[in-house]
């Protein structure tokens, strides 16, 4: 039997380590509140994008941008979004699982990644896939300037004609409690049409320089705005899954101290026990030979 | 007469509201953008976005570097690249992106990375212009 200072050092040693689970549980549920801002401050920009691209699209019909432009072919650069930290669940290896997943499905006979974020770069490179480029460290506020740099790697593939499409993996936030590993086409770009408004199409523009001009212009950063807000809705489902993982570590640690305290006050009563017992017998003992 | 404007960049919105008149640097060069201007769709490239509330009244200066510059008839939007209100640009920041970009022209370079630099010298000298505006 362990003596009973033993165990309660060990409560003292879980007491510790709940202590801290608390803390990181507190400063995720900050973190994921600033998040979800972030996420909800790119929300104007990338609706008034779409806009314009679907009114822009409507008069170029003639023009085809590379990017809207299916190829036929088996090969793809998957931007996989991650986290730069562990204790946040298993949302990274769910992401990991569903780009590898669908690159094996959909795209065998190339397949190169760009990564954001350490977790899934060390990843990819433990098991020998390529990796173009990595981005990790992404601060707290992501910038654009940030990420933009992995992007470019792979339009830049494509615009090569390396790659036969550009794919994007991150973790789609739900709700606190759940958070959803997606892969998305970026390139081919998909333009959803715009729902029938009944007004018809609206009064063309005058485009300075041109159509086209505009429209190259505006593709990319259809893709960079996707990318980031993939990036920031990524860094709210870390902070979520976070939140939970360190909820229940601190719970399984309030556990464990309840059943070690239980244990610690037998084994004490033992002791005591079989102390008394000692102290009972052995008056007997004198007594009786007296 | 007023319109509503709006500018918004990927981070977050710069500016909503209703002005009279709008200075900003396109394609093919600056224009202004009174109300029920004709449609216009216009690359923007980097440099000041001057915004008045009331024509010829006092004006507010956003920094652009480069976007896009929608007129509709109801209302008019910016898409901005990166964008800042002029008081928060740092000079200092501006003058060491400035070397830097001169420096990496020096030297000898592919297309893409030459224009890459061009881009990165202009908002440079965008952003100083700017700040001296303010200043001066």
């Amino acid at each position: 039997m362990p003596a009973f200072r033993d165990i309660v050092r060990r409560i003292d040693s879980i007491r510790n380590t709940q202590k801290i689970t608390k803390a990181m549980q507190v400063v995720a549920a900050t973190r994921l509140r600033r998040a979800q801002a972030a996420v909800q401050a790119t929300r104007p920009y990338s609706e008034k994008m779409l806009e314009v691209l679907q009114t822009v699209g409507e008069r170029a019909t003639e023009y085809k941008h590379p990017f809207l432009v299916r190829r036929e072919g088996k090969r793809a650069v998957m931007i996989l979004v991650t986290t730069d930290k562990g204790l946040c669940g298993a949302i990274n290896v769910n992401n990991i699982r569903a780009a590898t997943r669908y690159m094996n499905e959909h795209y065998t006979e190339g397949q190169r990644y760009v990564t954001i974020g350490r977790k899934g770069r060390d990843f990819l490179l433990r098991y020998r896939r390529d990796v173009i480029a990595e981005v990790s460290g992404v601060s707290d506020r992501p910038t654009v300037v940030e990420v933009l740099p992995a992007i470019s790697v792979a339009l830049e593939e494509y615009t090569k004609g390396n790659t036969d499409a550009v794919l994007l993996c991150y973790s789609k936030w739900i709700s606190t409690m759940k958070q959803e590993s997606t892969v998305t086409v970026l390139i081919p770009a998909e333009i959803p049409h715009r729902e029938a408004e009944g007004k018809g199409p609206r009064a063309d523009y005058i485009y300075e320089p041109d159509p086209e001009s505009v429209l190259d212009g505006l593709l990319p950063r259809y893709v960079e705005t996707q990318v980031f807000q993939a990036v920031l809705e990524n860094k709210a489902s870390e902070y979520s899954a976070k939140m939970i993982a360190m909820q229940n570590a601190t719970n399984a640690a309030g556990d464990l101290i309840d059943a070690l305290t239980l244990y610690a006050n037998k084994v004490r009563q033992a002791g005591i026990t079989t102390e008394l017992m000692e102290i009972v017998s052995g008056a007997e003992a004198m007594r009786a030979s007296s | 007469m007023k319109y509503p404007l709006r500018v918004v960049s990927v981070e977050r919105s710069l500016f909503e509201g209703d002005v009279e008149f709008i200075i900003a640097n396109g394609a093919d060069g600056e224009l202004g953008v009174l109300a029920r201007h004709a449609p216009l769709m216009t690359i923007l490239k980097p440099g000041p976005l001057r915004i008045q509330e009331v024509y010829g009244g006092p004006e507010q200066v956003l920094f652009v570097g480069g976007g896009f510059l929608e007129v509709l008839p109801d209302r008019v939007t910016v898409l901005a690249d990166v964008a800042e209100h002029a008081e928060e640009i740092s000079v200092e920041r501006a003058e060491e992106a400035r070397r830097r970009a001169q420096e990496k022209l020096a030297g000898t370079l592919t297309t893409a990375e030459e224009t890459e630099f061009q881009n990165a010298l202009a908002m440079a000298e965008a952003r100083l212009r700017l700040a001296r505006m303010r200043r001066g």
